[in-house]
């Protein structure tokens, strides 16, 4: 069932010449590749069907949408025959309606009739259509049916009743061509015909990923949300965007009564356009989740028990408590971690209290430990510390070179949008350490697989520019004219060296030479060379230097500044492109610039009424060593979870509980709040108003679609703790605090919430030179003027493996669970897992007698833990991986602190450990489970906290 | 702070700067430090290398020997 605001013109949209024809005596003009039907339904005058769809091609198989064509004979299906100038149509007429109502009345002929108990009752496109054409009953309802047929209601949020279907196939076409799993298919002939996942198995048992593109593309109730049933049919309609991944899908939040129904992707959504995955369509569960915290909790001690006090309590304690500290440790002993979850206006705020009303510098935020080497490398590169491209980009790509990254798993949607251009003839390379579903699944088959070994990225980006350099491939024009020359031929003769060649490379890289050097030919001879990465560029010793390598890369073969192209970061969160233009570094303000630029400094003093630090800040790990000094005694997270995603976690929780006073805004009583002396209730995306910024630098806006659970905003919860520090921030809307962003921030000038509701989203820059955004950016100059190459020596990480620790872990996330997974675990997501593993290599396993699913102890320099095995090829001998979705799994705990060279980004893809098989939790296990046991009897104490208990 | 970590850092900027900046490689490092580190990292690290110049290499430590020790605090 489609959104229930939505349209559908039939068929998709076409982009050609202007064709006028004549539809029932009225002239129509539509682009030429356009369908009868399209055009009539865009006339106004939609013509009936059931099989078609405007967001599949054509099939033609339901033979509902007959017309007449002067001059043909017979009755053309309207959604395959495209219309012709000077074409004269007829949609309406006795016989067309004769044999419309013949088809129709088959199809009831095996459909319940009984619509007012339906899930889809007056959404059903069979019950409009047999309204339509009068079809009240079928004179062949005596013969058979499938009416007895059994409903698959294994997955968790959707059933099959194929009682209900009409075997139209859009389910099939769904899972084929938007979503590119390829899981559903057209079972039996004839009256046997049956819609089946994989091979006649159960949805939750078949390769169906859940992305639920089926259930919306149904016409009937066939295919249904378990939802519909158990709330029942949405009243209202709200635009948002998603709280998952840095895609930024837009969503209709459909409610009933202060409930979310539904999340239906938004047909205009610019990052999705109407796509949707598990965790955004689904899993939504968590914002009523019975573990959610709704009243603001203080506590003097951590083995103290929560105390339910009111928003004005706590805000005056946690003030108080701030204003403590400073006095006795001094002003720079306090700061705060904004979250890539949180909005723009949230973020900007909470830097703005910790600036302005706290008066240091020490703010910084999770892209910290995520992507801040993209902020460093594509702003030394290029100008700007973004993505080039917008993600519709990727229907120009001709070859997509994906680094460190899984898309399918991380940026689901974006995976689908990939694999439909890889299905129409792109080209693919892969680097990474793992057989990611992309190097081979259906209908997509890498060219390339370059399987390095974690950690060798610098390596490998040489090696591939060392081919380019070496072998003629340099765009000579493109980098004459964009690029500075000095530094070009400093890198040019420093790649050319042949210590970089494939050759001799591959003894770092293990990646054999041949395929460096064929992936580097095609990359740069291929046409249209975009690169997509993710964290398996930036989380590594030199993550900032394989950005700059990256850039390097794409410069000298002309490969920015145009569709199809560009340095495309994947953004981990939904908000961390926006939490890091908020200005949440330690060193920058909004926009990017630094604290040492004075003329920032004072337009920001004067808007605040302060007098901002020029020194910069402390970063994340920067304030836990300083906790641990004793120089840095308080923190305000909002958020964000630093006790369960930051590495080493023994070094995280010892640095918190040196603290005195720490600050949680969350929706749950997550790690870092059990480590918490002040709790505020955060509100869910679903319950504010704000807007989030995309990979693509899409600023999309969020809509409040039911009230929020504790009573306030988040961006109230920080206004009433400024208060309360002798701060005021008199802003009553979102609006406003966007509007004071626009005023103070160059790229964002032109964006207010006016703007964006007429809009739907604007891709900043946007200001007097771009009113209406920028999708493609770096198109006739680079942001910085010429682009600037940087020389990217290897350096080998000091994380080594030996003797001890002989194998290297290496970390990701899967697709039904989320980050740290707060969000996800209290969703029925976890049906699709329940617990981290670990994935180890057959080799590697048989070597230590490991079988699927034994008990392993996984020892690193920084800590142990415990994880079960998954015996996989998708790992390369020497190589494991696993998940930190799940807190007691402890990924955490065993990686080390190293880090980044220019940003302190955590080294999570590179750990050296050993593995064994063990029979009980690590010690650090037990400990965790302990404390956690502890604490939730501590947050008992105040009965009254949880929202449903 | 943690000065062997301080030192850590600063060697690995330099692993970075001894290849892209060459002969101007203190400077830059320098530069670095100076727009990224708290001052009490800067406090720090150049303490440390007044005290005892072991464990640095040799662009760090000369960077390090650059650096303007940051003003007093606000209080």
């Amino acid at each position: 069932m489609f959104a229930i605001n939505r349209e559908d013109l039939g068929t998709p949209a076409a982009n050609g010449e202007a064709v006028t024809l004549n539809i029932d005596g009225a002239e129509v003009t539509v682009p030429a590749g356009t369908s009868i039907m399209r055009a009539a339904a865009a006339a106004g005058g939609a013509i009936p069907k059931l099989c078609a769809t405007d967001t599949l091609k054509a099939f033609g198989s339901c033979r509902v949408c007959l017309v007449e064509v002067e001059g043909q004979r017979g009755f053309p299906a309207s959604c395959t025959t495209l219309v012709m100038p000077g074409m004269k149509v007829r949609t309406q007429s006795d016989k067309l309606q004769q044999l419309r109502k013949g088809v129709v009345e088959l199809y009831v002929s095996d459909h319940p009739l009984d619509c007012k108990s339906c899930p889809a009752d007056s959404h059903c496109e069979l019950q409009s259509v047999a309204a339509d054409l009068g079809v009240t009953s079928s004179p062949y309802a005596a013969g058979a049916t499938h009416a007895d047929a059994p409903c698959d209601s294994s997955n968790p949020y959707f059933n099959f009743d194929p009682s209900l279907c009409i075997a139209c196939s859009r389910c099939v076409r769904a899972c084929g061509e938007v979503q590119g799993t390829f899981a559903l298919t057209i079972e039996g002939r004839g009256f046997g015909s049956k819609v089946s996942a994989s091979q006649a198995q159960t949805f939750m048992e078949s390769e169906c990923v859940s992305c639920g593109a089926c259930v919306e593309s149904c016409p009937t109730a066939a295919l249904s949300e378990k939802s519909l049933v158990t709330i029942g049919q949405p009243q209202t309609s709200v635009t948002t965007t998603c709280a998952y991944c840095g895609v930024g899908c837009s969503f209709e939040a459909e409610v009933k009564d202060n409930q979310v129904v539904r999340m239906v992707p938004s047909r205009e959504g610019k990052a999705n356009r109407g796509h949707a995955c598990v965790k955004g369509r689904f899993a939504y569960g968590y914002a009523t989740h019975a573990d959610r915290i709704t009243k603001p909790m203080i506590r003097s001690k951590i083995t103290d028990p929560w105390r339910e006090v009111s928003w004005d309590e706590a805000f005056t304690y946690a003030a108080s408590e701030f204003r403590r500290i400073q006095g006795k440790y001094g002003r720079q002993s306090v700061g705060g971690i904004t979250s890539s979850r949180c909005s723009n206006e949230e973020v900007f705020l909470v830097t703005k209290v910790i600036r302005a009303a706290l008066g240091v510098n020490n703010v910084d935020t999770c892209a910290r430990v995520c992507h801040s080497p993209t902020g460093y490398g594509l702003k030394h590169t290029l100008g700007e510390s973004a993505g080039t491209q917008a993600f519709d980009s990727v229907q120009e790509v001709d070859v997509a070179l994906i680094i460190g990254a899984n898309p399918t798993d991380g940026h689901p949607v974006f995976a689908s949008r990939l694999k439909r251009r890889l299905r129409e003839g792109a080209k693919l390379i892969v680097a990474d350490p793992r057989t990611i579903d992309l190097v081979r699944s259906a209908h997509v088959e890498a060219d390339y697989h370059l399987q390095l070994r974690p950690g060798t990225n610098v390596a490998l980006i040489n090696a591939l520019a060392h081919v380019v350099v070496t072998e003629g491939l340099v765009n000579e024009a493109y980098v004459a004219e964009r690029c500075e020359p000095g530094p070009f031929q400093r890198w040019r003769d420093f790649v050319a060296d042949a210590r970089h060649s494939p050759e001799a490379t591959a003894e770092i890289t293990g990646v054999p030479a041949q395929l460096v050097r064929g992936a580097a030919r095609l990359y740069a001879t291929g046409g249209n060379g975009a690169i997509y990465y993710g964290l398996g560029v930036t989380e590594h010793s030199q993550g900032s230097t394989m950005v700059l390598g990256i850039a390097n890369l794409a410069m000298a073969t002309g490969n920015i500044g145009r569709e199809g192209v560009g340095v495309n970061p994947l953004r981990g969160q939904n908000n961390v492109q926006g939490a890091c233009d908020m200005g949440s570094f330690p060193h920058e303000l909004p926009g990017y610039r630094h604290l040492s630029d004075s003329v920032t400094r004072q337009l920001f003093n004067d808007a605040w009424g302060v007098n901002i630090d020029p020194e910069p800040g402390l970063r994340i790990p920067n304030m836990f060593e300083a906790a641990l000094d004793g120089t840095f005694r308080g923190i305000y997270v909002q958020g964000e979870d630093i006790a369960q995603s930051d590495p080493n976690t023994q070094h995280v929780t010892a640095a918190l509980t040196a603290m005195e006073c720490v600050i949680v805004q969350d929706l749950f009583l997550n790690e870092t709040a059990k480590y918490a002396h002040v709790f505020f209730p955060g509100a869910s995306f679903l319950e504010k108003d704000g807007t989030f910024t995309n990979a693509e630098r899409r600023i999309s806006r969020i809509r409040k679609a039911v009230e929020p659970l504790a009573g306030l905003a988040d961006w109230e919860v920080t206004i009433g703790f400024a208060r309360a520090l002798g701060y005021e921030m008199p802003y009553t809307h979102p609006s406003q605090i966007m509007d004071e962003i626009a005023r103070l921030t160059p790229t964002f000038t032109g964006v207010s919430y006016e703007k964006l509701d007429r809009l739907g989203s604007i891709q900043w820059p946007c200001n007097d030179e771009a009113p209406d955004g920028t999708p493609t950016m770096h198109i006739d100059a680079f942001v910085r003027g010429k682009g600037r190459f940087y020389v990217t020596e290897y350096v080998a990480t000091q994380e080594r493996v030996n003797k001890r620790f002989p194998l290297i872990l290496t970390t990701g996330r899967i697709l039904s669970q989320y980050n740290v997974g707060a969000q996800t675990r209290r969703t029925l997501n976890s049906q699709w897992s329940q617990e981290d593993r670990l994935q180890i290599h057959p080799h590697d396993a048989q070597e230590r007698g490991v079988a699927d699913g034994d008990w392993l102890g996984v020892a690193s320099r920084a800590g142990e833990t415990v994880l079960r095995a998954e015996v996989t090829e998708r790992v390369q001998p020497g190589v494991v991986y696993t998940t930190f979705h799940f807190p007691e799994s402890g990924a955490n705990v065993i990686t080390t602190d190293n880090s980044d060279w220019a940003t302190n980004c955590p080294e999570y893809k590179v750990t050296a450990v050993q593995i064994t098989k063990v029979q009980q939790p690590s010690d650090w296990q037990k400990r965790f489970h302990d404390f956690d046991r502890e604490q939730l009897q501590l947050l008992r104490a105040a009965p009254d906290s949880r929202a449903a208990r | 702070m943690n000065t062997e970590n301080l030192i850590r850092m600063a060697n690995d900027i330099s692993a970075f700067f001894d290849s892209e900046a060459g002969a101007d490689a203190p400077a830059q490092i320098a530069s670095h430090i100076t727009r990224f580190w708290d001052p009490r990292m800067r406090t720090g690290i150049i303490a440390q290398a007044a005290a005892n110049e072991a464990g640095f290499t040799a662009s760090a430590l000369a960077a390090v020997k650059l650096l303007v020790p940051p003003g007093p605090r606000p209080l």
